[in-house]
């Protein structure tokens, strides 16, 4: 809301500078020749002389046509603290005319339109809906939209972004899991090690890290790391390397890296950690379609 | 150079300096605006680096295009134009040319920092702020040697394109310095004093006003000297250049807010921004109106004359693109078109089919005077039209693409299903788009290409010139 002075200056330059263009044609026509003419102002310019025709009559109605639709369009949408006599239905109200409240109305509708449908679905248990062919084309469309960002339209992720197809679950892959995800987000915090280990335990551990996974490393110094492990890092990843999905911590065995497996990766994940953030979709989405997503993640590892 | 010149008492040295540099820069920025087209139908074009990326090259393009190609040819528009309507030298031949090599020097340093990722951020203004300072030096000069030579005149009269040049060159000193206000941190970077929506409604009443006044009120006093020059008749009414004159510069400052409907910017705002756009279209179409009436009775000359033609046909362009401008700022329409290539489409119709067809068919008229020939004498008069009809085609060809790819967008974005899910994807979006991209290198090319022939007809008639005017100290 302005205040009463801004508010009336609004007003005023604006129906005031469309009145000075009515004024600007009325005294411009003044005297003008009823028909086109030959006769020139009198003047020239390097040789160029000026004829004294009318203004055209049409492009005149013109003008004035479009400063009377900008006073209609006024009158209708508002200008400042004058509201305008525009409604919206919002919440079964008729309302004052505004962007947001335009928006409110325009997805109301919508949403009233969809509601039967996806009662339905949030209706149906995840690994039932997961069978429903019709709910996942839903699933799927909704995934490109809100989720192909991150995870890819084809939910394989990418560097720092969950596949979601390889069965492998940070989070766990139980539908109630799944839909926890989505909802609420999730926080991984993976901390900075390179203080506590320093310059060559981060390199040690690296190659303990790596030799988890059977992966090619120096046995010298992950056998050197292994009691750092044994100390620092089993609290989640477990002393086997298998993770705790409660907290979120990855498998250390199984191939899979989220941030990558080279020595180099591995080293700079010790180094400066990670804060891995699924956000939350609670809010945005609303629980109906999140049900149907988490279905539809879910159907992604049902292997068919 | 010649003794042929009709008017030794004026100052054509920088006329001609700013004219050739016109012909040179559009080559160039126009070049880059082919290159950039190709990257955005072939992205590998990028070659992963970062100073031959897209976002770093399509502000060197619009800057070049704009500021090196449209800057240079309203100086020296302006300059040959308010000499020989006011029958007076200009004011003053130093500032003349320190206008001449401030401008290139910006120009310069535009296409080195650009490229370097060195930007203020804000379109149309991306220069830093030392830029800043000489453009605003600069221009400063620009608008004193003008105006002075107005008050210098011989005519009692100001004519009607000195109005138009007037006006733009003041607004564009109030709304560059007022949209770049910004705190230097260092040599390279700076911090706008404006933020939030405010920034943005101060960054587009700049940007659309570059467009009002720099596009548009400067190119129609080319228009209004060049079109009756060029034709031999008389301009077609007086009264209707007031009208549209005062209509036009008094309107145009509104109409910027129409580039954030449906965005933070507060609903009046959005509603005064768009009822201005849309009264804009009657002082738009009055230029168009007094330029083509003023051919009545001259119809016939346009089957010989190609120079004519670029001058009529950019006419129309401006009548199109002025009538599309009003329709897509109304918020329905603009909700649809909004963030798609129609808008792309919508300023290529008037930068390539008004302001740089205009310019062309000025320069054309110009350059053989500048080299002490007659209005129109180039060296070829087929390459010019060979010119006129790439230049058209290019046009047709890049904003039909375009029209065609921006519907189609914002209707793909759009596009619900009965689950409220969206139709299509962003990405599906931009696949269905390379047709359309590529149809646009094509008529960026027919475009460039003319501009590369027009170059080689500016060359071959300085060296005729040349060569005549030594024939003529021998005699």
């Amino acid at each position: 809301m302005l205040s009463s002075f801004w508010s009336f200056w609004v007003q005023a330059i604006v129906i005031g500078s469309m009145i000075a263009c009515g004024i600007l044609i009325v005294y411009t026509s003044k005297g003008q020749k009823k028909e086109e003419t030959d006769e020139t102002t009198g003047h020239s310019y390097d040789g160029i002389e000026e004829l004294d025709n009318p203004l055209p009559r049409w492009w005149v109605g013109m003008f004035w046509a479009t400063i009377v639709f900008g006073f209609g369009y006024i009158g209708i949408y508002g200008l400042a603290n004058f509201d305008g006599f525009g409604t919206v239905k919002v919440d079964g109200e008729d309302v004052t005319w505004t962007q947001t409240n335009q928006w409110k109305a325009e997805v109301q509708a919508f949403d009233e339109k969809i509601a039967p449908l996806y009662a339905g679905y949030l209706a149906t248990p995840i690994a039932e809906l997961a069978q429903n062919e019709e709910a996942m084309q839903t699933g799927g469309r909704l995934f490109k939209s809100y989720c192909a960002v991150c995870h890819g339209s084809n939910a394989m992720g990418a560097q720092g972004f969950p596949n979601l197809t390889d069965h492998d679950w940070l989070y766990g892959g139980e539908p109630a899991q799944i839909k926890q995800t989505i909802m609420y987000g999730r926080q991984a915090a993976m901390p900075a090690w390179e203080a506590a280990l320093g310059e060559q335990g981060t390199k040690d551990m690296a190659q303990y890290v790596r030799s988890l996974s059977g992966l090619e490393h120096d046995a010298d110094a992950a056998a050197k790391a292994k009691p750092q492990y044994d100390m620092l890092c089993v609290a989640c990843h477990g002393a086997d390397g298998k993770g705790n999905q409660l907290v979120g911590a990855p498998n250390l065995t199984d191939e899979i890296w989220l941030y990558g497996g080279s020595t180099k990766q591995i080293e700079t994940t010790l180094r400066y950690g990670r804060a891995g953030r699924m956000p939350a979709q609670a809010e945005i989405l609303g629980e109906e379609k999140v049900h149907v997503l988490s279905a539809y993640v879910y159907s992604l590892s049902q292997d068919k | 150079m010649s003794t042929a010149f009709d008017h030794p008492e004026y100052n054509y040295k920088v006329v001609r300096q700013f004219a050739i540099m016109t012909v040179v820069w559009g080559v160039v920025g126009m070049a880059v605006g082919v290159l950039i087209a190709a990257q955005l139908a072939w992205p590998q074009l990028n070659f992963d680096t970062p100073w031959f990326s897209f976002g770093r090259l399509r502000p060197l393009h619009t800057n070049a295009v704009i500021f090196a190609f449209g800057g240079c040819a309203l100086f020296a528009t302006s300059y040959y134009i308010v000499q020989r309507t006011c029958r007076t030298r200009l004011f003053s031949d130093t500032l003349a040319s320190f206008t001449f090599w401030g401008w290139q020097a910006v120009i310069v340093a535009a296409a080195i920092t650009l490229p370097m990722g060195l930007t203020s951020t804000k379109e149309y203004a991306e220069l830093e702020w030392p830029i800043d300072i000489l453009v605003t030096l600069v221009w400063v000069a620009y608008v004193v040697n003008f105006l002075g030579t107005l008050a210098i005149r011989k005519e009692s009269h100001i004519y009607v394109a000195n109005w138009f040049f007037a006006a733009f060159m003041i607004m564009i000193a109030i709304l560059y310095v007022g949209n770049n206000l910004a705190v230097p941190v260092s040599l390279t970077k700076s911090y706008s004093v404006w933020a939030g929506t405010v920034d943005a409604m101060i960054q587009w009443w700049w940007g659309h006003n570059a467009v009002g006044f720099f596009l548009t009120a400067g190119f129609l006093g080319i228009m209004y000297y060049f079109v009756p020059k060029q034709a031999g008749r008389p301009v077609y009414s007086y009264r209707l250049s007031i009208v549209h004159f005062w209509a036009l510069i008094s309107i145009y400052v509104w109409a910027g807010a129409h580039h954030l409907h449906y965005s933070a910017l507060p609903d009046w705002a959005q509603t005064s921004g768009m009822v201005m756009s849309l009264i804009l279209l009657a002082p738009s179409w009055g230029g168009m109106i007094n330029g083509m009436m003023t051919l009545s009775g001259a119809w016939h000359k346009l089957r010989t004359d190609p120079i004519l033609r670029f001058l009529v046909v950019s006419l129309s362009f401006y009548g199109m693109s002025t009538f599309e401008g009003p329709m897509m700022s109304i918020k329905t329409v603009n909700a649809l078109s909004h963030n798609t290539d129609w808008t792309i489409g919508h300023v290529h119709s008037g930068a390539l089919g008004w302001v740089a067809m205009v310019s062309i068919g000025a320069l054309y008229h110009l350059i053989p005077i500048m080299f002490g020939r007659k209005a129109g004498q180039m060296y070829s008069i087929g390459l010019i039209n060979v010119h006129f009809w790439l230049a058209t085609i290019g046009t047709v060809l890049y904003i039909a693409a375009m029209w065609v790819n921006g519907i189609m967008q914002g209707l793909m974005w759009r596009a619900v299903n009965e689950d409220g899910s969206l139709t299509y994807s962003f990405v599906e979006s931009v696949e269905a788009s390379h047709g359309g991209y590529v149809v646009r290198v094509l008529g960026g090319a027919f475009f460039l290409t003319g501009m590369l022939i027009m170059l080689f007809n500016v060359f071959m008639t300085t060296r005729e010139a040349k060569k005549e005017a030594a024939v003529a100290a021998h005699a």
